[in-house]
């Protein structure tokens, strides 16, 4: 007898489908609005000269974390802006800001509930695991229907891809605060909201910006592979090496992107590490 | 106690099973099942069972018994960080256990604070900020608490300390912000859960009387958990005994001494006959720091900070016992800019032989701190006593 092959593909097809046509007001809505932020965010950041912007970020680093990464990044952006790819690494760069907004002011209300619920940490913990295993370009495909060839699609993806351990992080930071501080703010009658604001998001504020510095690590990879669905940025030059067999030029973008990700993960542990 | 007193809390046969089924546990109980038994046959565990005792205004009331007591349950009972079971607890015609959520939060501010064993105290907020806690959680304004929560801060000593976070604190020290915490928040009854039990014993023994001299001047009722005879008798004004969620004695510390209910309590007195042959050298310990006679008045006054002690004994070249140096001498002898502690000194403190029998060494301890300091025949220091040693001594006697 043969077993009938369960139409999971067809199912899943027909379900984005759905979504697709009964909820294109939305999604519509949703691209204008990330289109306009996206094109602000990379318009500001264009119009800065390159030397303005290398001084801000160099300055930054400096100030936040130490001279040395702010010789590095000196370095390596002066770097990336005689390779040519000054404008792609700005595009790229406005990409994991805006995912990394979005991932977090959404991840940090369910990271907050889940801790706070047993339940909901149980129901938020598999799906969790699916986002993160699920390999990162099936992500890509239904974004078309959803928003369309671009930017937005790319940011719908990373958004997915990047928000686990932002959710993740910050569920374990409140868990992680001493029963007997809990206590303590308890047997003083604070309220749910005051033991939240007062005693538990206080102290798992490190843990919660290790996770955002994972986030942005994720979104950044993310970001550089959807310019398989028409990115901009540093993915699509490493992209166009790729199609037109230019190994050079593809680990010259590559390589700003090694220099991108180092900044902002020092830049962002280093924030961490002074905030605890 | 006078019976005529005012009732703050009264306790009515509060039980408390920790499991799913308490119902059943608590029928095995009725049937006169003892809590292994109960705890075999229905997996429920009777944390506490059938406690009655009253807290009277003003009194400080010890609740000792040894760890499994329930002791710990029980005062999380009184201000329901725990949920009762069965049972009553009344304070000011509220009846805890049955109170909705918010009216459990009001009754928490304006009747309880509480101090924990292990300071619980929240270390990403300065000193100040931690004494304020149970001020802003009750929405004082700023500068109400500020004044407030210093005034208590500068209650248990710890002027100058409110910009530093509590892990730069010693053990004793963070405890006192614990205190203070307490303190400022003017609730009407003091909970302190074994909350000198993690100080080494010297510092115990200051915070000792620290908070009998509080409690005698502000009259706050205060309940105070501990596993430890000695602290239990001497501070409390009257003693509930636990074993096993049971009450198996309340009383005043010379009811507990002259009287005891049964065999429980009997061993843990029963010390007191074997003190004839125990002597000053069993209960001797050695002293953790000590000055020398060429020693300045500042070098004495780090010695002492070192080691969180507030007199150090002073000793010649060949370990001669000269005397004592208080702290405030060795200030007063630094602010006069002297350059030797000798004239400092004072003679005002107890030296005994190795042999001296440990009941008399009862007698000695005076309203001071000081440790007794033991001596050999040739004035040599041998070590000090200090007055738990002495009892730890006699109860581990009476268990063997």
């Amino acid at each position: 007898m043969d077993i009938v092959r369960i139409p999971l593909g067809a199912w899943i097809e027909g379900g984005l489908d759905w979504l697709t046509s009964e909820y294109s007001v939305v999604t519509r809505g949703i691209s204008h609005f990330t289109k306009a932020g996206i094109n602000t965010l990379n318009d500001g950041l264009m119009w800065l000269p390159e030397w303005a912007l290398l001084a801000i970020i160099v300055l930054l680093c400096w100030r936040i974390s130490s001279y040395r990464l702010g010789i590095g990044a000196a370095l390596g952006l002066a770097l990336i802006w005689n390779l040519g790819l000054w404008d792609p690494m700005i595009e790229t760069l406005t990409l994991v800001v805006i995912a990394t907004l979005v991932a977090v002011i959404i991840a940090l209300p369910v990271g907050i509930t889940a801790a706070l619920s047993e339940r909901l940490y149980r129901l938020i913990m598999p799906i969790l695991d699916f986002m993160q295993t699920m390999p990162a370009f099936v992500y890509l495909i239904p974004a078309i229907p959803f928003f369309g060839i671009g930017s937005v699609s790319a940011i719908f993806a990373t958004v997915i891809f990047s928000m686990p351990p932002a959710i993740r992080f910050t569920t374990l930071g409140i868990r992680q605060v001493p029963v007997d501080l809990i206590e303590a703010a308890d047997a003083y009658g604070a309220t749910k909201r005051q033991k939240l604001f007062k005693v538990q998001l206080p102290l798992s504020l490190p843990t919660l910006m290790a996770g955002i510095n994972q986030t942005i690590m994720l979104a950044l990879s993310m970001v550089v592979i959807a310019a398989m669905i028409g990115a901009d940025g540093l993915g699509s030059e490493v992209w166009r090496a790729i199609q037109r067999l230019r190994p050079g030029d593809g680990f010259e973008a590559g390589i700003a992107v090694v220099i991108l990700a180092m900044i902002l993960d020092r830049l962002t542990q280093s924030l961490s590490r002074s905030r605890s | 106690m006078d019976e005529t007193q005012n009732v703050k809390i009264q306790v009515r046969g509060l039980s408390k099973v920790f499991g799913k089924h308490p119902k059943k546990a608590l029928e095995l109980r009725d049937q006169g099942l003892k809590r292994p038994d109960i705890l075999e046959k229905t997996g429920q565990t009777l944390g506490l069972s059938n406690i009655d005792f009253d807290v009277y205004e003003g009194e400080l009331l010890v609740i000792m018994g040894l760890s499994g007591s329930g002791k710990s349950t029980l005062i999380r009972c009184l201000n329901r960080l725990i949920d009762t079971t069965e049972g009553e607890i009344v304070i000011d015609g509220e009846n805890i256990p049955t109170l909705s959520d918010k009216a459990l939060l009001e009754c928490r501010r304006r009747h309880f604070s509480m101090v924990f064993q292990n300071f619980a105290l929240f270390p990403h907020r300065t000193v100040q900020k931690n004494a304020e806690f149970g001020l802003e959680i009750r929405g004082i304004s700023k500068s109400e608490r500020y004044k407030v929560a210093r005034n208590s801060l500068s209650q248990v000593g710890l002027d100058g300390w409110e910009d530093a976070y509590p892990n730069q604190l010693s053990g004793g020290m963070q405890q006192r912000v614990g205190l203070a915490r307490a303190l400022a928040n003017d609730a009407s009854v003091l909970l302190m859960d074994e909350a000198f039990s993690a100080l080494d014993p010297l510092i115990r023994k200051d915070m000792q009387q620290e908070l009998m001299q509080l409690q005698a001047e502000t009259q706050k009722t205060t309940v105070f958990i501990t596993h430890d005879l000695d602290e239990a008798l001497s501070i409390g004004d009257r003693i509930v005994l636990l074993k096993d969620g049971e009450i198996v004695q309340i009383g005043t510390p010379e009811e507990v001494l002259t009287n005891p209910a049964d065999d429980y309590v009997r061993r843990f007195i029963e010390g007191v006959d074997m003190s004839r042959i125990l002597t000053a050298e069993n209960a001797m310990r050695p002293v953790r720091s000590t000055a020398r006679e060429s020693d300045g008045p500042r070098t004495a006054l780090h010695k002492m900070r070192e080691n969180s002690i507030d007199s150090i004994y002073v000793l010649s070249r060949d370990r001669k016992l000269l005397g004592l140096l208080e702290v405030d001498a060795a200030k007063q002898a630094a602010d006069q800019g002297a350059d030797t502690i000798l004239d400092y000194m004072t003679q005002d403190f107890r030296r005994v032989q190795p042999d001296e029998p440990l009941q008399n060494l009862f007698a000695l301890f005076s309203e001071k701190s000081f440790p007794i300091a033991v001596e050999d025949a040739n004035q040599r220091l041998l070590g000090v006593v200090v007055k738990g040693a002495v009892l730890d001594e006699l109860a581990r006697a009476g268990d063997q």
